[in-house]
């Protein structure tokens, strides 16, 4: 039968059905999603262009051209390690600007000319904005239990069935309906609670360990990460990591039906799938 | 066809957000009130590192065996000038460290009188602004003790240091205020891995203030000036790279 629910808002308690209207993200989850949403781009796309000033990697305590890098972007292509990647120009090339080639193209940072002097300015005003909304979300979350209800992956989510189970659903794209899909699937968790508990604080503690005078007052710091030079290059990975997560998360709202998954997060009101042929 | 529309959509709208976000950002940065929301974070990152940090904090320091193999060479690497090659010709024999501003009294240093003086010795990281680090060791004269000999007034807010080399056409110079003054790792070195300051690393002296950036790290410093403004200097910013590219002053970051 197909549901005739109107556009009432449904309490999530009494199980509700597939076409319903249901409360699903709170107010504190939907301000700090738009405001990352924000001050993460910003800090990806800055952050590029800060790496551009030195697109080489390395590890331990310091690291500069006549030392061993293991990471590094040329005109033209990628290495990692001994490893050469061709970039045929599209990300990381031959891009002049101000003259000068870059390793990420002018589309992907800000400013979009070379200027380190401007990125660094964007990089750490928005580092504020990622920091304090950060850590007050991060407080309500434990307070108010929000990740051990809705995050903690509990022990029978994470045996090899499960997991297998719920990537083969993936594959197929196969998704939730009814009241399953107002929970967090657990490669939802596991992909929340990396970025979480994982990425952002491991971008945001690697940053503070780039910064000479966080060091002096903080040297657990450089303990922490084994040096500035892996620090730095554990950011970039840090970083990566996030903007993988980025495109995951996009295509995934596109999948799931992006019009839905959209409102859920600006209004907080989702309308939960129908079953097949329900 | 709908998965086909909407991947279109989402790869649309990715680089269209992309753009807009580049083009805005430089909108942004580009208009003067764009700028002093920018320096909002300047402002905000000196403020709290003063106030959670201990002022006191020392730079990590390193030993022998973790120290660059080459420390590499950045920005000037020689002045040039007629008077600066006369004075590397005769080992800064005729050379003097001009002390003067908010001084009780203003003095004039051979290189010999201030080896001669005390000095500290520390293995330090020097990180640029770009990204890369080198581990060095300095020795010098601390600034502190330079500044209470010269009876440094109470009203003087900055040193300044104004150095030999031009860069395009306009003199190098940077400034620090009282508490990396008079932090105990802060130095003019005259020694740098056991030797004598080379001139590619800024010889005779070259201001080391170990808890901030490189371009910070005066080469060829000629005279210290203490002030209570940095307004009517040069650009007005307080440093070479701050007048010419905007870099922040304070380096903490």
């Amino acid at each position: 039968m197909v549901s005739s629910t109107s556009d009432t808002v449904e309490r999530a308690s009494a199980a509700p059905q597939g076409g319903q209207l249901v409360r699903r993200h709170s107010l504190p989850v939907r301000l700090w999603h738009w405001l990352n949403a924000l001050s993460v781009f910003i800090l990806l796309m800055s952050g590029l262009m800060i790496f551009n000033a030195h697109p080489q990697l390395y590890w331990g305590q310091f690291g500069a051209n006549p030392d061993h890098h293991w990471l590094a972007i040329f005109p033209g292509h990628l290495q990692i390690g001994s490893l050469m990647i061709p970039t045929h120009g599209i990300i990381a090339g031959v891009t002049p600007a101000n003259g000068r080639s870059v390793a990420f193209a002018p589309w992907l940072t800000i400013p979009s000319h070379y200027d380190l002097a401007d990125s660094r300015k964007w990089h750490f005003l928005f580092a504020w904005v990622l920091v304090v909304p950060g850590i007050c979300f991060w407080t309500w979350g434990f307070a108010r239990h929000h990740f051990r209800r809705d995050l903690a992956p509990s022990l029978q989510e994470l045996s090899p069935r499960h997991l297998l189970q719920d990537i083969a659903d993936h594959a197929r794209l196969r998704f939730p309906t009814g009241s399953a899909a107002l929970r967090f699937n657990i490669l939802q968790k596991l992909a929340y609670c990396g970025v979480l508990f994982l990425l952002l604080p491991g971008a945001i503690l690697t940053g503070l360990t780039m910064s000479p005078g966080m060091d002096a007052a903080w040297p657990w710091l450089l303990d922490l990460f084994g040096g500035r030079a892996s620090a730095r290059s554990i950011h970039f990975i840090c970083a990566m990591g996030i903007a993988l997560f980025i495109l995951v998360h996009l295509v995934m709202v596109v999948l799931a039906g992006p019009f839905n998954e959209i409102r859920s997060m600006i209004t907080g009101r989702y309308r939960l799938p129908r079953e097949k042929g329900e | 066809m709908i998965v086909n529309f909407s991947r279109r959509a989402l790869i649309g709208s990715i680089t269209a957000s992309a753009g807009l976000l580049t083009s805005g950002c430089d909108k942004i940065t580009a208009s003067p009130q764009g700028q002093s929301l920018l320096g909002l974070g300047e402002t905000l990152t000196y403020r709290a590192q003063r106030l959670i940090t201990d002022r006191q904090a020392l730079a990590v320091e390193y030993g022998a065996a973790d120290m660059s193999p080459v420390f590499r060479a950045n920005g000037t690497s020689n002045p040039g000038t007629d008077a600066y090659n006369a004075h590397a010709a005769n080992q800064f024999a005729d050379w003097r460290l001009l002390v003067d501003g908010l001084v009780a009294h203003p003095l004039a240093l051979s290189l010999d009188q201030i080896r001669r003086a005390p000095h500290r010795t520390q293995i330090t990281r020097h990180d640029c602004v770009e990204g890369w680090s080198a581990i060095g060791q300095w020795t010098g004269l601390p600034l502190g003790l330079l500044l209470r000999r010269a009876g440094l007034s109470g009203n003087a807010r900055y040193v300044v240091f104004h150095c030999a080399d031009m860069l395009g056409g306009r003199p190098y110079y940077e400034s620090i205020d009282m508490v990396d003054a008079f932090h105990p790792q802060t130095i003019l070195a005259w020694g740098m891995n056991g030797q004598a300051l080379g001139v590619a690393h800024g010889a005779p002296l070259r201001l080391r203030v170990e808890r901030q950036l490189g371009y910070k790290q005066a080469k060829y410093v000629m005279r210290v000036q203490a002030v209570d403004s940095l307004a009517g200097l040069y650009g007005g910013k307080g440093g070479y790279w701050e007048d010419v590219s905007g870099y922040q002053w304070y380096a903490g970051i």
